[in-house]
């Protein structure tokens, strides 16, 4: 396991295969971590393969007294990055939302990004229900942080904000399809990225071909 | 040690263990009168609140306010949210009563005792907003391209931030340096006043004085909130409330006014005006503000 800093975040990311290349970066969705070995899904990927756990997640640091959200995570993804250098990234479910906020942030690193099913992909929806101060679940000594769990299935992701993320990914990039939706789910700031010139709709292993490609 | 004429501090002095971050707390007044919470705004601190929490305490109250997680006294944390300050904000009140009690709140503060107030409202008997009150509008005058354009170099400032932050410590100034910075950002507030708070909020260290606030916290930001989400709830609230604004924007000012807040007022909600005031009003006018809190919670 490779130890990374995110302020005083200690982050676990994970070399699953060594090789040259561009890599691919897995994140995973709520409440997992990244996987022990290479995923059959994305066994084709021709470059080195990692994986990197979200804080509160896997062997990565649960901070006191919680404080989660989504662009906090798009900060861990960008401390693998400066480790990485130019990558491809493929995220599940809160990994996939994570994954097309970092798309756009860091447009001239990112070399395609794969959105797909998992946990927490709706997240808390596109406006905030009716406030409640979130408490935690009785403590654990493991991960994932039981914060993180309810903090990150209730932020908010209004579709207009997750498709100004589109717009800065597609002005930005190299590629002229930089995001590719590979998720059957579709919530609704999904179906707005979906529905976003620059956005292509397709399966994992063609998106995987497409970016693996150069 | 530098005095302020009235600026007295806390009595009592203690630490709560808001789900495993110290938060410094502290009160003002008698042990056995009743209690009222007092949350300081975005970068400041409890001891801001050093005139005004002694008046309020002077007429009879236990004035309870608190360090939010990184600043002033309170441990750094690794991760700041709106959610989280609310949270801790609880975790203070826990320790303080369990019937409904007064919630005051400037600016900052504000918002987070609204929004304490909304989510348990059998906590709260009264809400008191000073330049608290939301906006309903981010910056109405820019188009959207240019929106997009702010929030992607925005975004990269975030994140460039965020690379650096491990380790960041703040610049150390002398004692009236920081108080001149502080000014900039706070420039209707005499400087007498300035230099105090630099002896409450900042420490001296061996090569000069420095802010305690956590350097990983950055004004600005980005993310997905509307202003407008908060202000469509205000109606909804159950307390007794009064808002008081001041008229001055400010560099820290939320840019609300009364004209846009009024639709919004709860029934029997009251909203007074401070003319020719800024956004740190219970500062400028300490015992106006105390005046009208209290007469509002009597």
């Amino acid at each position: 396991m490779i130890a990374l800093t995110h302020g005083r975040i200690a982050l676990g990311l994970h070399a699953l295969r060594e090789g040259d290349g561009r890599a691919l970066l897995l994140l995973h969705g709520l409440g997992e971590r990244t996987p022990a070995d290479v995923p059959a899904t994305v066994e084709g990927w021709p470059g080195p393969i990692y994986g990197l756990d979200f804080t509160g997640h896997g062997a990565s640091s649960m901070p006191a007294g919680g404080g989660y959200y989504a662009e906090l995570l798009m900060g861990d993804v960008d401390a693998a990055l400066a480790h990485l250098g130019p990558a491809t990234v493929y995220g599940r479910g809160l990994g996939a939302y994570v994954a097309l906020l970092v798309a756009g942030a860091r447009a001239d690193i990112v070399h395609g990004t794969i959105l797909g099913d998992g946990p927490g992909l709706a997240g808390g929806g596109p406006t905030p229900g009716s406030p409640f101060v979130v408490l935690p679940a009785p403590a654990r000594v493991v991960p994932p942080d039981p914060f993180a769990l309810v903090e990150l299935a209730q932020d908010v992701r209004p579709p207009d904000y997750a498709t100004a993320f589109v717009r800065q990914a597609t002005q930005s990039s190299e590629l002229p399809e930089p995001i590719a939706v590979a998720a059957r789910g579709r919530p609704e700031w999904l179906t707005a990225v979906a529905g976003e010139p620059g956005v292509l709709v397709t399966t994992l292993p063609e998106a995987l071909a497409l970016y693996g490609q150069s | 040690m530098i005095s302020y004429p009235g600026a007295r501090r806390p009595d009592r002095t203690r630490t709560v263990d808001a789900h495993g971050l110290a938060i410094a707390t502290y009160e003002w007044g008698a042990e056995a009168a009743p209690p009222l919470l007092l949350a300081h705004g975005g970068f400041d601190f409890a001891g801001t609140f050093d005139v005004f929490a002694p008046l309020l305490a002077a007429a009879g109250w236990r004035v309870v306010a608190w360090d939010h997680r990184g600043c002033g006294d309170s441990e750094h944390a690794a991760m700041y949210s709106w959610s989280a300050d609310v949270r801790d904000a609880l975790a203070v009140l826990d320790t303080v009563a369990d019937t409904p009690i007064p919630f005051i709140g400037h600016s900052k503060g504000g918002g987070l005792m609204l929004q304490l107030a909304e989510s348990c409202p059998h906590r709260v008997s009264k809400l008191v907003l000073i330049d608290g009150l939301p906006s309903p509008h981010i910056h109405p005058d820019i188009a959207d391209h240019e929106r997009t354009r702010l929030l992607a170099r925005e975004i990269s400032g975030w994140l460039d931030h965020r690379r650096r932050v491990a380790g960041n410590q703040r610049k150390p100034d002398t004692l009236d340096g920081l108080a001149a910075r502080r000014r900039r950002m706070n420039p209707r507030l005499p400087m007498d006043w300035l230099r105090y708070l630099v002896t409450i909020g900042g420490r001296e260290d061996p090569d000069g004085w420095r802010w305690k606030i956590d350097p990983a916290m950055r004004p600005g930001g980005f993310g997905p909130w509307r202003p407008s989400w908060s202000l469509d709830r205000l109606p909804g609230l159950g307390a007794p409330m009064l808002g008081i604004m001041g008229t001055e924007q400010e560099p820290m000012g939320w840019g609300a006014t009364p004209t846009m807040i009024e639709p919004y007022l709860p029934a029997g909600a009251r909203l007074v005006p401070f003319a020719d005031t800024g956004h740190f009003i219970h500062i400028e006018q300490p015992e106006r503000t105390a005046d009208l809190t209290l007469e509002f919670l009597a």
